[in-house]
């Protein structure tokens, strides 16, 4: 299935957001996650099946005014 | 009395965002020039950040600083939310600086989508920091939405033309005596920082101006003087402006007058 990982398009077979995570090299690291423009808490990633055309966000700390 | 937000003491009333310096190193001088207790930081996609994201990290937990997290660059009540939503598992703070863009040019809050995302946010058990203007009534809708802060700007943001409506800066001090009030963006100079304590603001968020002066560190120590001699101008009650001249020599014995009877 294509999902769409901050914008750009990605093909993948994982079967959770976790599993997602850990396909893009995010397992261990600060991230926060939105699915379709929701937020999913970290405990969540798991149980969160994706499915086609899913839109995931994957962001992290920067610098702000 | 010490300044407060949300219970939480805060001795400095300078606080500082972290974008636009030309380093990470002098980020970490400016905040210590500033002697800033609370640093502003954002979310941006990972694939945008890479590295850079965890010399931030560790600069900031070094710091020691309160981390307020903002949801700039947010146009809707939906994106703010989920922002603030994804700032709080980041940062692991309650607080938000909250930002609903409603402008292009000058990048005004969308008053609208900005009450809403800050009742949203409340009931969700955020404390909110709205980014806000000095419109009365906008702040008393704020307020009702459950906001004990409110962050009007002074100008728009990066523009550093300092306090473009005092008197409405006035009236919304003199109509929320008991609300912390911040201003937030817009602040250019140190002098334009002195104002806005002199009216009775409680606090001065400042980025631009520091961060794009020809020496930040040196700017950010300007700034923290005059935000505190403002302060300190306020609290001791500034003389009553008027229009004609009082002299403030003594007349009583001036040489060459006819002598009081």
């Amino acid at each position: 299935m294509t999902v769409t990982v901050n914008g750009r398009p990605h093909e993948t077979e994982a079967a959770s957001l976790q599993d997602l995570l850990e396909e893009l090299g995010f397992a261990g690291r600060k991230v926060a996650t939105a699915l379709n423009g929701d937020f999913v808490r970290a405990s969540l990633r798991g149980e969160t099946v994706l499915n086609d055309g899913d839109a995931v966000e994957v962001v992290v700390p920067m610098q702000g005014g | 009395m010490a300044l407060q937000f949300y219970g939480a003491e805060i001795g400095s009333r300078l606080m500082l965002g972290s974008a636009l310096y030309p380093s990470p190193e002098i980020l970490r001088r400016s905040i210590a020039a500033s002697g800033a207790e609370i640093v502003t930081l954002s979310l941006r996609r990972e694939t945008a950040a890479g590295r850079e994201s965890a010399v931030l990290v560790s600069l900031i937990e070094e710091a020691a600083v309160r981390v307020l997290p903002n949801t700039a660059g947010c146009h809707s009540v939906k994106e703010a939310v989920t922002t603030a939503q994804m700032a709080r598992e980041i940062f692991d703070t309650p607080w938000i600086k909250l930002e609903v863009v409603g402008e292009e040019d000058t990048l005004a809050p969308d008053p609208f989508g900005l009450v809403e995302a800050a009742r949203i946010l409340t009931e969700d058990g955020f404390q909110v920091f709205p980014y806000t203007t000095e419109d009365l009534v906008v702040a008393e809708a704020l307020l009702d939405a459950g906001c004990k802060v409110l962050m009007p700007w002074g100008a728009p943001i990066g523009s550093g033309r300092g306090l473009n409506n005092p008197y409405g800066l006035r009236s919304l001090r003199q109509h929320f005596p008991e609300v912390p009030l911040v201003i937030d963006a817009g602040i250019g100079l140190p002098s334009h920082a002195a104002q806005a304590m002199e009216l009775g603001y409680d606090a001065i968020l400042l980025n631009t101006a520091v961060a794009k002066a020809g020496d930040p560190v040196a700017m950010a120590s300007a700034f923290a003087k005059a935000i505190e001699a403002g302060r300190q101008a306020f609290e001791a009650e500034p003389m009553a402006e008027r229009d004609m001249a009082s002299p403030s020599t003594p007349l009583v014995g001036l040489p060459f007058s006819m002598p009081e009877s």
